[in-house]
């Protein structure tokens, strides 16, 4: 028994749909992970991003160094990092919390490399011809910059969002009780492996599909009249 | 009978260890056409975006109507962002690379700043829009994007939007440079009729050296970040007093 489902060892198709239940609350913990992961890199990654492209070098080096540190560690070591160093300072999270943090800052290494490439896209032009034509920094930022920008940055985001969302598993290392560590514990009760990896590996890329698909059609809906992309 | 409208008082650019401007004196009266002519490098595009405040100044005074650009009023004190909004006000600018919004139809380009800056109603500002691309001959392509039109086409729509902001001064940097050949002809002709139709005062950053002698009230031949020659365009183009003006002219004429 898990999570309240008893499994169901008559026949293969019969253990499949009872342990169908049970993979589920895995799925939505591996759902949530990701989604608050990726919201955070979203946020996150804006921010280094604007902060790397200051003026004053002692705002924009910390944040290189930083972003850099985030991208070129291990996900798995920056998760030990934040589950076993953090409680030794007081600081003691939720595993999921956690994990999902952990996602985040890796993630908003490489958003913020995206929204950079992104932003610098936009010609110098089009930032002089709004100053020439005295429209307010706010108004330039959202109404000329923004959209040319988003276009170029939705697809690389997306890719974020799947690469993310396949990078959850990492999180059952501290006892976050995501989809493949539901399935390994159901392996280990049940001494059947086979139909529990292979049931996550078919949802896994069911997820990876629709998402991508979802940011397909963001894509197709954005507006992108006129802005010359590659 | 001069008025003054634009005014560098020893003004001194430079980027890094490059002197751009070397202690420039430099006036424009209000109403007056002048060209700036000059091998490139000059400086002479540098003068037209100091104007717009798209370039700082490391030395001397600019004065646009009357007042110091870079300065507060005392002449000292540097620019506030809001004296910096205003004065700009006072000037459009037209970019050798148009640098139009594409990703707003023709119309929207026009209207933008003028709803959003003047505060004019949107009514009106279309009305105003649609006046300026009557005079550059566009009024059919209002709501099509800058891509779906020629460099030409696009020139005059950055011209129209520039006139939309009603500014008393209008700075043009190389404005056909980025042009074809065959596309050249319309965008000199809608100069060329605001040049003898209004009373703006327009400053042109140019290599089309027979508008320059069609158009202008004076011209101006800018050498290393100084003017080495101006006067009435008749005695520049044909009989320079400078040999360094007479090689430079003979070299674009031959080219």
């Amino acid at each position: 028994m898990l999570f309240g489902f008893e499994w169901d060892l008559s026949s293969p198709l019969a253990f499949a749909l009872s342990i169908l239940p049970m993979l589920g609350t895995g799925m939505l913990v591996t759902i949530q992970a990701a989604v608050l992961g990726f919201a955070l890199a979203l946020v996150l990654g804006l921010v280094w991003a604007v902060l790397k492209s200051a003026p004053l070098r002692v705002i924009a080096w910390p944040a290189a160094v930083v972003t850099e540190f985030l991208r070129d560690t291990p996900l798995l070591v920056q998760l030990f990092f934040l589950y076993y160093v953090l409680p030794e300072y007081g600081i003691v999270l939720p595993a999921f919390m956690t994990g999902a943090l952990a996602l985040g800052l890796q993630y908003s290494a490489y958003t913020a490399e995206v929204y950079r490439a992104g932003l610098q896209a936009v010609p110098r032009g089009q930032h002089e011809a709004a100053l020439a034509l005295n429209l307010p920094p706010t108004r330039k930022f959202t109404h000329i910059v923004i959209p040319q920008a988003v276009p170029r940055i939705v697809p690389a985001m997306g890719n974020y969002l799947v690469s993310i969302m396949k990078d959850v598993p990492v999180l059952s290392v501290v006892t976050v009780l995501e989809m493949l560590n539901v399935a390994r514990i159901i392996g280990d009760r049940t001494f059947d492996y086979l139909i529990p990896l292979s049931m996550v590996g078919a949802i896994y890329l069911i997820m990876t599909l629709v998402a991508s698909a979802g940011v397909r059609a963001l894509d197709t809906y954005l507006p992108k009249e006129g802005i010359p992309l590659k | 009978m001069s008025d003054p409208i634009i005014r560098f008082d020893n003004v001194v650019k430079r980027f890094g260890d490059h002197t751009v401007l070397d202690r420039l004196n430099f006036t424009v009266n209000r109403g007056e056409k002048v060209t700036i002519i000059g091998p490139s490098g000059s400086g002479k595009s540098t003068v037209l975006r100091i104007l717009m405040t798209l370039e700082g100044i490391e030395g001397g005074v600019v004065h646009v109507g009357g007042e110091p650009l870079w300065h507060e009023a005392d002449g000292v004190t540097p620019a506030s962002e809001a004296h910096l909004r205003k004065k700009r006000g006072e000037m459009g600018m037209v970019f050798q690379q148009f640098n139009l919004f594409p990703h707003m139809t023709v119309l929207r380009n026009i209207t933008e700043a003028p709803v959003r800056v003047l505060g004019l109603p949107k009514a009106e500002a279309k009305a105003r829009a649609e006046e300026l691309l009557e005079l550059v001959g566009l009024t059919e392509h209002m709501s099509k994007f800058p891509h779906q039109l020629s460099g030409g086409q696009q020139q005059r729509v950055a011209i129209a939007r520039a006139l939309a902001m009603r500014p008393s001064i209008l700075l043009f940097d190389e404005p056909t440079s980025a042009l074809d050949p065959e596309l050249v002809g319309e965008v000199l002709g809608v100069i060329r009729r605001l040049a003898e139709e209004h009373d703006l005062t327009m400053l042109l950053v140019t290599h089309e050296m027979r508008f320059a002698r069609e158009v202008s009230d004076r011209v101006v031949f800018f050498d290393q970040g100084r003017i080495r020659e101006e006067g009435a365009p008749e005695e520049i183009f044909t009989d320079p007093t400078e040999e360094r003006t007479r090689e430079f002219l003979k070299a674009t004429l031959e080219a």
